[in-house]
């Protein structure tokens, strides 16, 4: 199962080219970047793992880009994005945000349905490699 | 309704299902046309070449003296001219290094040449940005293990597609200190200025005798700085020259009396420690000012616009250089006329 996560999500893969580009895009909007990492790919899971600090004061892709090659070597097998924040809002606001590496393979999830209070169902979603402990999904 | 010629009813992706969406188009945007073998290519009209030639002619008068210096940048632009000419005949050749050692005394102009080569190197399209990240010996080097790779790589990331101009660079290196971390540094840089893609140019400046041992001790790096530039130290009537550009460019002026003055002033302070060229004349001038508003307020007349643009003999002579030891009023001037 493809997973569809954030901008893009139904658009070819990004090159790396292209991902330059839309950091270059953030970083001209003046919205620092930051790159975060997870192996849990649980729709709810809106927090993932940072990558370092979000990168402030740039004005060029190129450290952007050496820090995501950086993560990925990290961890090859895990889910990577990039996020850019947006501060004019007063908040840490998330004004775009896009995947640059997913698992080879991704098993999907499961439904789970349990019989509530007055026989009412209750569903959930499990993703099936949560099965394996933490850093241990994904064959990794 | 399913869309026509499509088996996916909204366009969305389905398993087992081949993919109808659109490719992105592949491929760089069409290169400009090589040029046939027996073409002529005229350098004037080359768009960039315009750009380089204000670049330059700034240069020229705003810096007083640095001779070699101008040279060697005017050799750099044509290099880069000439380089983008044969690519457009598609001669491929390694892309020319660029990364320069500025090696001269405080106040020289090394950080002005610096954002003009920039400015230059920028219209010619060798880096993506026309700005110069500055940093020291504190930017860069760490205070504890695992500290420094980080700090570097910052400030790498800062210059990034620019020219990052590491000031006094040879506190980088101190052979004294067994567990000093700046040889890190300059290794992450080396690499740096090894990459291709990173298209990051690094100068590195500092005093002369001092950058001399720095690169004698880092041969690999040595061999990395494509451009070492010296910087002379100006002579007086250079100096001179400089003090009537500033004070021009302040909107003040000389007049006779203080003209002879300040000649005096630069031959009684250039024998003075801790004379740094430029930044000298700079701030005699900023006192001279002092000076010449303190005089204007104790007069108490109204003042005219000339009043107020005019530096005399009497703001220059107020400056302690002249009631040092052995020192009388009078001393021969630079000049011989």
């Amino acid at each position: 199962m493809y997973l569809r996560h954030g901008t893009f999500s139904y658009l070819a893969e990004l090159t790396d080219d292209e991902i330059a580009a839309q950091v270059r895009y953030a970083l001209l909007n003046n919205w620092p970047v930051s790159i975060e990492y997870t192996d849990d790919p649980h729709p709810r899971n809106t927090y993932w793992e940072m990558w370092g600090l979000p990168l402030f004061d740039l004005d060029e892709p190129d450290g952007v880009l050496a820090e995501i090659n950086a993560c990925r070597a990290t961890f090859p097998r895990h889910y990577v994005r990039v996020t850019a924040y947006d501060a004019t809002y007063t908040k840490q606001t998330t004004a775009l945000s896009f995947l640059v590496q997913r698992p080879v393979e991704e098993p999907g999830f499961e439904l789970a349905r349990a019989e509530g209070p007055d026989r009412r169902q209750i569903y959930s979603v499990r993703s099936y490699a949560t099965e394996r402990p933490q850093g241990q999904r994904y064959g990794g | 309704m399913a869309a026509e010629g499509s088996a996916n009813g909204f366009r969305l992706a389905r398993p087992g299902v081949t993919d109808t969406r659109p490719s992105p188009p592949s491929g760089d945007p069409a290169p400009e046309e090589l040029l046939s073998e027996d073409a002529l290519l005229d350098l004037s009209l080359d768009l960039a070449g315009h750009d380089v030639a204000e670049t330059l002619t700034a240069l020229d008068a705003e810096l007083i003296g640095l001779a070699n210096v101008k040279v060697r940048v005017r050799e750099i632009a044509a290099l880069l001219m000439i380089d983008r000419a044969r690519r457009r005949f598609g001669l491929t050749s390694s892309r020319p290094t660029m990364h320069m050692s500025f090696t001269g005394g405080p106040g020289t102009g090394k950080t002005t040449v610096a954002l003009r080569m920039a400015q230059m190197l920028h219209a010619l399209g060798y880096i993506r940005k026309p700005k110069v990240h500055t940093v020291t010996r504190d930017d860069l080097v760490g205070q504890f293990i695992g500290h420094t790779a980080p700090k570097t790589k910052e400030a790498i990331a800062k210059a990034a597609g620019g020219v990052l101009f590491i000031d006094e660079a040879y506190y980088l290196f101190r052979p004294e200190n067994e567990r000093d971390y700046g040889q890190e540094v300059i290794e992450i840089l080396l690499q740096e200025m090894e990459n291709e893609r990173a298209n990051l140019v690094v100068i590195f400046a500092g005093y002369p005798d001092r950058m001399d041992r720095f690169f004698s001790a880092n041969p690999g790096l040595s061999s990395r700085v494509a451009h070492h530039l010296e910087f002379a130290d100006y002579t007086c009537d250079e100096l001179m020259g400089i003090a009537e550009l500033m004070v021009a460019g302040e909107n003040f002026r000389f007049d006779e009396g203080a003209h002879a003055a300040f000649e005096e002033y630069l031959t009684v302070r250039m024998t003075r420690p801790r004379f740094s060229n430029a930044r000298s004349v700079r701030n005699a001038i900023d006192r001279c000012r002092l000076r010449q508003a303190k005089r204007l307020v104790e007069a108490r007349r109204p003042l005219s616009r000339s009043d107020l643009i005019t530096l005399s003999e009497r703001d220059v002579y107020g400056s302690s250089v002249f009631d040092g030891p052995g020192q009388e009023v009078g001393a021969t001037p630079c000049r011989t006329d």
